[in-house]
């Protein structure tokens, strides 16, 4: 039996393993905010209006490096372009909600919570409340955002350097990656994603990873057609 | 103020991002090789995140292959493809690491 609040539920608690970057990463991004002399509000203003970690520390940089708007939020928007691969995936599970579940749902949808949802929808496509699922890993993933950006911004950067925690955030992106990798096509997908960005790394506007997708979304397609 | 159009214009996009696949597709008219495709968005995105994070250093240029990020994260990789499961990976990589940069 599936309910609104065990669905909720099993989002909130998937998510958490999660959160083991998100933490660290918070406190840090409130810290930066402060050191780079923007204050607490617009500090924390990024974390609710933007709630993008990779995009707010790009967003904070160029403006403390004296970059135009114009550049500004064009360089945060081709980071960004990557959810609208994750909308297209989870359209197909949300698209019987009513428009408020839908702004809602998309103000919520992180690479994290994107994740984590995509596998339990894909295995519990019956279940009618299945929408709560991405509720409760969003709002979990928000909360702990928040709290932690303030935290940084209160206390500064009280994660030591020494511990390597950058380190993190790609380990746990290998993990979300795990139920793929027995698999050759999505093998070499993700190889052909991984090698384009380190070749497009230079490319403007931090452009390499909507670029590596693309190539690597291509090279599925390939791979596709080829089996049929 | 600047700072502030800034962030709110950004925000918009941001957001639009988010939506607008959401708001415009309608899986009903989506092909089976589109939708067969779509699965593969995990694997298409996140290696870009995860090889220039390990492989590249601040300057952008490859790091040696005894580096603790690359010995760390194939370790990781290894027990990722023998567990199929994700805490268990995210700890074999974290305890690689530390193992790594504060005991050898």
């Amino acid at each position: 039996m599936h309910s609104k609040s065990k669905t909720f539920s099993k989002g909130s608690l998937d998510i958490l393993p999660l959160m083991i970057p998100v933490v660290p990463f918070g406190i840090i991004f409130g810290a930066i905010g402060i050191e780079l002399g923007f204050g607490p509000y617009v500090t924390y203003a990024t974390s609710i209006i933007i709630f993008s970690g990779a995009s707010q520390i790009v967003i904070l940089q160029l403006l403390s490096a004296g970059a135009s708007s114009l550049v500004v939020i064009t360089s945060s928007s081709v980071v960004s372009t990557r959810h609208l691969l994750y909308g297209a995936v989870v359209s197909q599970y949300l698209n019987k909600l009513s428009l408020q579940w839908k702004l809602l749902l998309s103000y919520l949808l992180t690479d994290q919570s994107f994740a984590v949802s995509n596998e339990y929808f894909k295995k519990n496509i019956n279940n009618n409340f299945k929408h709560y699922y991405l509720l409760g890993s969003g709002i979990t993933l928000w909360l702990i955002w928040q709290i932690t950006t303030i935290i940084g911004i209160i206390l500064g950067s009280i994660v030591p350097d020494e511990l390597g925690l950058t380190f993190t955030i790609p380990l746990t992106f290998l993990a979300l990656l795990v139920n793929y990798l027995r698999n050759l096509n999505h093998l070499i997908v993700i190889i052909v994603s991984g090698v384009s960005s380190i070749l497009f790394f230079g490319f403007p506007f931090k452009s390499y990873i909507i670029i590596s997708s693309i190539i690597a979304l291509m090279s599925a397609t390939i791979l596709i057609k080829i089996k049929k | 103020m600047t700072i502030w159009i800034s962030i709110i214009f950004a925000g918009l996009i941001n957001y639009g991002t988010r939506l607008g696949s959401v708001l415009i597709i309608n899986p009903k008219k989506l092909g089976e090789t589109s939708k067969r495709v779509l699965s593969f968005v995990p694997s298409a995105v996140f290696p870009a995140i995860i090889f220039p994070a390990i492989f590249l250093n601040q300057e952008g240029g490859l790091v040696d292959m005894s580096d603790p990020k690359v010995v760390a994260i194939s370790i990781a990789f290894l027990i990722g493809i023998l567990s199929k499961n994700l805490i268990i990976t995210i700890l074999s990589g974290l305890i690689s690491f530390w193992t790594i940069i504060f005991l050898l």
